[in-house]
């Protein structure tokens, strides 16, 4: 695996503190949702960092794929990717990377994505992949965030869960609730489990992605909702989200 | 070659003191760690020194707390190329916890709850460089960077500086600690910028 | 902030192994050599805040594996599973 040139064609906000980088990338070799790059960035002087980032786009054949960056208050390759970057400019990485956490089209079983804040980005690589599939896999996410200015995909994934064939997303406020909420801010809990994801017996396979202690809380509230562990799979974005 | 990156810097600043090469100075005190960091009480802590085959001396920490202390202020390196200038500890001196061992073993093994270890020679912990430090700077030494005790050799890289030890096995010939074995040099000189094995 | 929690997974290590492994490494099955239990390497606990890579059973904590990359040099070592199997054939990226 070696590492590639890819070349900024635009860049969106998602929200205050996080960025989507479209990127188009010199041979690319395809991908499958949930796998992810490395960017290596290099000082004139030639000091580099690695980070990893979740592919956010569904795979397709025109050698672009997209990535979502969250900034990180200590961050030190985060604030450069969401502030300092311009379309034009050229970044290094390597991948597809990953085989375990990733859904394959030719999956048909349900689906369970549950994402903790910047998690969500492999989860919608798979909401997409299945939706430019025209794959009908029910799929359904439990996207827990801080505030509602913090939900990534908020149109897309308002479109999607209208439609026919439509994913059901369940959203849970951890720190500040919209108006009118019926639930009070606060972490997943059993109650969640129970009411936001897809019960035991249609043995879904799950797909848990966030922060460590979030995926470690959620993967524990999914065992003990009589999910089988072998059949989820878990990716950890490290006490911050930020991997590297 | 890699691409260089437009405008991008890191996280390093500009060094205005005199630091060993390749180093960068920081403010701050980055927490290094291959592993969960082990929460030890105090009741069950101990620091023993053995030969390989019998323990020559053992303290537990309220024997170890009466052993006489000292503050000192040092520089400390890591080989991930940050220095930290005038970090202020307080420890007991290898000199003190050696005192009454005689041994013609030259190197040791030092070991560290959590299964880290580090080799040193003997010659590089005795005659005031190294001390098992609990304080920095002034407060107990946080768990995340090495409390209840972790050894202290400031003049090698700080990877030398266990963290958590809780004792040194003495050896006849030298082997290659955690980090030693993995690629890094068997020794740690940051003014000789021994970073890795193959110098 | 609390260091518990400090750890990444096997997904994450996969990019600096794939310098060793021509296969995906996370879903490798392995074996930790001091508790027994079986897990894909995706499962593992990794560390990397440190000179290196360490991945460490989810289950007893015992180190897996170790890796480094000195000067574009990769160092492994597997002591500590009894064994790592991976699928011999190339997986195609197939969709």
């Amino acid at each position: 695996m070696t590492w590639r040139s890819a070349k900024v064609v635009e860049l969106r906000d998602e929200t205050a503190t996080a960025r989507t980088i479209g990127l188009a990338v010199r041979d690319w070799p395809g991908h499958i949702a949930g796998q992810h790059v490395d960017v290596r960035l290099t000082a004139p002087d030639g000091y580099s960092a690695v980070r990893s980032y979740s592919i956010a786009s569904a795979p397709n054949s025109d050698g672009r794929i997209e990535i979502t960056v969250e900034r990180l208050p200590n961050g030190e390759v985060s604030p450069y990717l969401t502030k300092e970057l311009m379309v034009g400019d050229d970044l290094e990485l390597r991948g597809p990377i990953g085989g375990w956490f990733v859904w394959r089209r030719d999956q048909t079983e349900p689906i369970q994505l549950v994402a903790g804040g910047s998690g969500v980005v492999p989860l919608m690589a798979m909401i997409r992949s299945r939706a430019s599939a025209g794959s009908s896999a029910p799929f359904r996410l439990l996207y827990s965030v801080r505030e509602p200015g913090a939900v990534f995909y908020r149109d897309e994934l308002q479109a999607l869960s209208g439609q026919g064939n439509s994913v059901v997303i369940t959203y849970a406020y951890t720190r500040m609730t919209p108006k009118d909420w019926p639930r009070p801010a606060g972490r997943i809990d059993v109650e969640l489990i129970a009411t936001g994801t897809w019960p035991s017996n249609l043995r879904p396979t799950s797909y848990v992605c966030g922060p460590t202690s979030f995926v470690e809380h959620a993967t524990d509230l999914l065992i003990a909702a009589g999910q089988d562990r072998e059949r989820i799979r878990t990716e950890r974005f490290g006490a911050t989200g930020e991997r590297k | 070659m890699a691409i260089i990156s437009r405008g991008f810097a890191g996280r390093r600043s500009a060094a205005e003191a005199k630091l060993p090469p390749g180093q960068y100075l920081t403010t701050d005190f980055p927490v290094l760690s291959a592993g969960p960091t082990p929460h030890i009480s105090l009741d069950r802590w101990e620091f023993t020194i053995d030969d390989g085959s019998k323990i020559l001396k053992r303290w537990d920490w309220k024997s170890f707390r009466e052993l006489p202390t000292e503050t000192i202020t040092v520089d400390i390196h890591c080989v991930t190329r940050w220095s930290k200038l005038g970090t202020s500890w307080e420890g007991i001196s290898l000199d003190v916890l050696l005192a009454d061992i005689k041994t013609d073993l030259p190197y040791a093994m030092f070991r560290s709850y959590g299964d880290y270890t580090t080799n040193l020679p003997l010659k590089d912990v005795v005659n005031k460089q190294a001390w098992i430090a609990f304080k920095f700077d002034g407060a107990d030494l946080a768990p995340e960077h090495g409390g209840p005790a972790r050894l202290l050799v400031p003049h090698l890289y700080f990877w030398k500086s266990a963290k958590w030890v809780k004792g040194l096995t003495l050896m006849p010939h030298d082997k290659p600690g955690f980090w030693e074995s993995l690629g890094y040099h068997i020794y740690g000189d940051p003014w000789l910028e021994q970073r890795y094995s193959d110098q | 902030m609390s260091t518990s929690m400090n750890y990444l997974d096997g997904n994450a290590a996969a990019g600096e192994l794939s310098k060793i492994f021509a296969v995906d490494i996370t879903s490798a099955e392995g074996q930790c050599a001091n508790c027994g239990s079986k897990r894909h390497f995706a499962e593992a606990h990794l560390y990397v805040q440190c000179p290196g890579l360490v991945a460490r059973c989810a289950l007893c904590g015992h180190v897996l594996l170790r890796c480094s990359n000195i000067r574009g040099r990769v160092f492994l070592d597997l002591r500590g599973m009894t064994y790592l199997s991976v699928e011999a054939a190339p997986q195609e990226a197939s969709n």
